[in-house]
């Protein structure tokens, strides 16, 4: 998508927007702003958990289901690489959501005495959507991730 | 209604690492839902997790109305000392439930 | 015809959005597939599944907690507990889950677990009914069920059962609703099959009462009856309804041989 935006070509490039808003909507039954308006709440939310700190990418692993059966119980695992000692471990990390009615889901707090940075739950997932992870370390560097994860809808078991 | 499920290794040995898995029955009411006049259900969930050894915090997690019903929390422990772990869940309306484990480091 | 075109177009429109499961992959279940009978688990998605696998993520295992709690718990004006005449649960009632519904002579007709937790109550215990879908029945029953985890399911349609087995059957092949559909037409003629975007099952009940992730908690088998039936625009019967009970006995039948799964996890 980053080429095409520096592409002149602005037929192609509106036949192929449409066509990226169409297979969303197909997606989630609902349309691309929506989920727009809702990234921006997820970038308000990160920003007041861990502050202004840019975020890096890598140390953290996400273990979602590509599809999930139903919305309601969404089973999501994180590791993040640490060596998780007194000097050096992960002090928290953050779920967001980007297609919730709310950004956040929940923020885990990890000590060194966990000796490794590794916990799961379940989540509530309204739609399609990315999943977010923030892990703040104990010395202040922030890094970041995101999974989407497909949500079924419909037929006797949505 | 029904008590919180744990599962803590009975013992482990110094440096191990183990899962600790948590489960509590919760309806986790997330304030959006509507009954059938059209008001909407007010929140109520469990909104904090913590779990302490001797009283030392371990491990705690923030929740939010986006956790699932019946709310699962499983974290990870690197035997060091023996002792009573500690596992608390506090509701919205005030209520906090608790239970607790004896963790053996050999 | 009407359902069977609703089904191959919903079927199409699901593939069309690229939907796949791994449960329609060809291969052996293991224990969850006899012959061609197919428990609701193989249909199920891999975390649906992982959840049932260890008993410490099954959700459904704090509702069981509460109905062993129940089981030893004094009640009624007679002040008896379930434990105090059938003592160790684990050895009275294992068994029991795997061969239910069984012909009652008090009634004349089969009964199920639900039922005769109820029977009990009032009559040795001198206590009031469990409501069919409280969390005591639900607790009790996923309990008492538990005790036959992974027995074939061996009820008996012979007998005095056996009109009442005919009855169910002819329930399961019955059209019925505004979408004029029988129990088969889903879960016979198109188990495998998507409607919309969920995957039919054969409509096994072995893992009943399950943890469902649509309700977010344990239901009855008669809940999902009255759910289905509702779905296909019908009046639901009753809980504990004889019309209920008579295709519970039907499909049974039809799971024979399935390990009694109690509590499952289902979508």
């Amino acid at each position: 998508m980053t080429r095409m935006d520096s592409s002149p070509h602005v037929t192609r490039r509106h036949v192929l927007v449409l066509t990226g808003a169409a297979a969303v909507a197909a997606g989630t039954g609902l349309l691309p702003s929506i989920a727009a308006a809702d990234k921006a709440a997820v970038e308000a939310a990160i920003k007041k958990a861990v502050g202004d700190a840019s975020t890096m990418s890598g140390r953290i692993t996400l273990d979602l289901p590509q599809i999930a059966e139903n919305g309601n119980t969404v089973p999501i695992g994180i590791e993040v690489d640490s060596p998780m000692t007194e000097s050096d471990y992960v002090k928290s990390v953050h779920i967001f959501a980007e297609g919730n009615p709310n950004p956040e889901v929940a923020s885990l707090h990890f000590t060194p005495a966990n000796g490794v940075a590794k916990a799961s739950t379940r989540m509530r997932l309204l739609r399609t959507q990315n999943v977010v992870a923030v892990a703040k370390m104990s010395d202040g560097s922030v890094y970041r991730e995101t999974v989407e994860v497909k949500v079924t809808i419909g037929g006797c078991g949505g | 209604m029904a008590k919180p499920r744990i599962k803590v290794p009975k013992s482990a040995a110094k440096g191990e690492i183990v899962e600790i898995k948590t489960l509590i029955s919760h309806k986790m009411e997330t304030g959006i839902r509507k009954d059938r006049d059209g008001n909407i259900i007010p929140r109520q969930i469990i909104n904090k997790f913590t779990c302490t050894l001797n009283d030392k915090m371990v491990f705690s997690a923030d929740w939010y109305p986006a956790v699932s019903a019946n709310p699962y929390m499983a974290f990870h422990l690197r035997a060091s000392e023996s002792g009573k772990l500690n596992f608390t869940w506090q509701d919205d309306n005030g209520e906090t439930y608790s239970t607790s484990a004896d963790f053996n480091v050999s | 015809m009407y359902a069977k075109q609703l089904i191959a177009l919903t079927a199409g429109a699901a593939a069309l959005a690229g939907l796949s499961s791994s449960a329609l992959t060809d291969g052996s279940w293991g224990k969850y597939q006899v012959g061609d009978i197919r428990s609701g688990y193989t249909f199920a998605e891999p975390e649906t599944r992982a959840m049932q696998d260890d008993d410490f993520e099954n959700p459904a295992m704090l509702v069981l907690d509460y109905g062993a709690e129940l089981w030893s718990t004094k009640d009624g004006d007679a002040n008896k507990s379930c434990e105090d005449c059938h003592g160790d649960a684990e050895n009275s009632m294992k068994g029991v889950g795997a061969r239910y519904p069984v012909f009652y002579g008090p009634w004349g007709k089969p009964i199920n677990i639900e039922l005769r937790i109820n029977e009990c109550r009032q009559n040795n215990m001198k206590a009031k009914p469990y409501k069919y879908e409280s969390n005591e029945m639900l607790g009790m029953t996923a309990f008492l069920k538990y005790q036959s985890r992974d027995m074939p399911v061996t009820v008996d349609i012979g007998g005095p059962n056996k009109p009442f087995y005919i009855k169910g059957k002819e329930f399961y092949y019955e059209r019925r609703g505004q979408l004029d559909m029988a129990c088969k037409h889903c879960h016979e003629d198109n188990a495998g099959n998507m409607i919309r975007a969920n995957l039919l099952s054969q409509g096994q009940s072995n893992g009943f009462p399950v943890y469902r992730l649509k309700w977010n908690k344990v239901g009855s088998l008669h809940r999902r009856f009255r759910g289905c039936n509702k779905q296909v625009r019908s009046k639901p019967f009753g809980y504990g309804s004889d019309e209920y009970v008579n295709l519970e006995l039907y499909l049974a039948w039809r799971g024979r041989g399935l390990p009694v799964e109690s509590p499952a996890v289902r979508n």
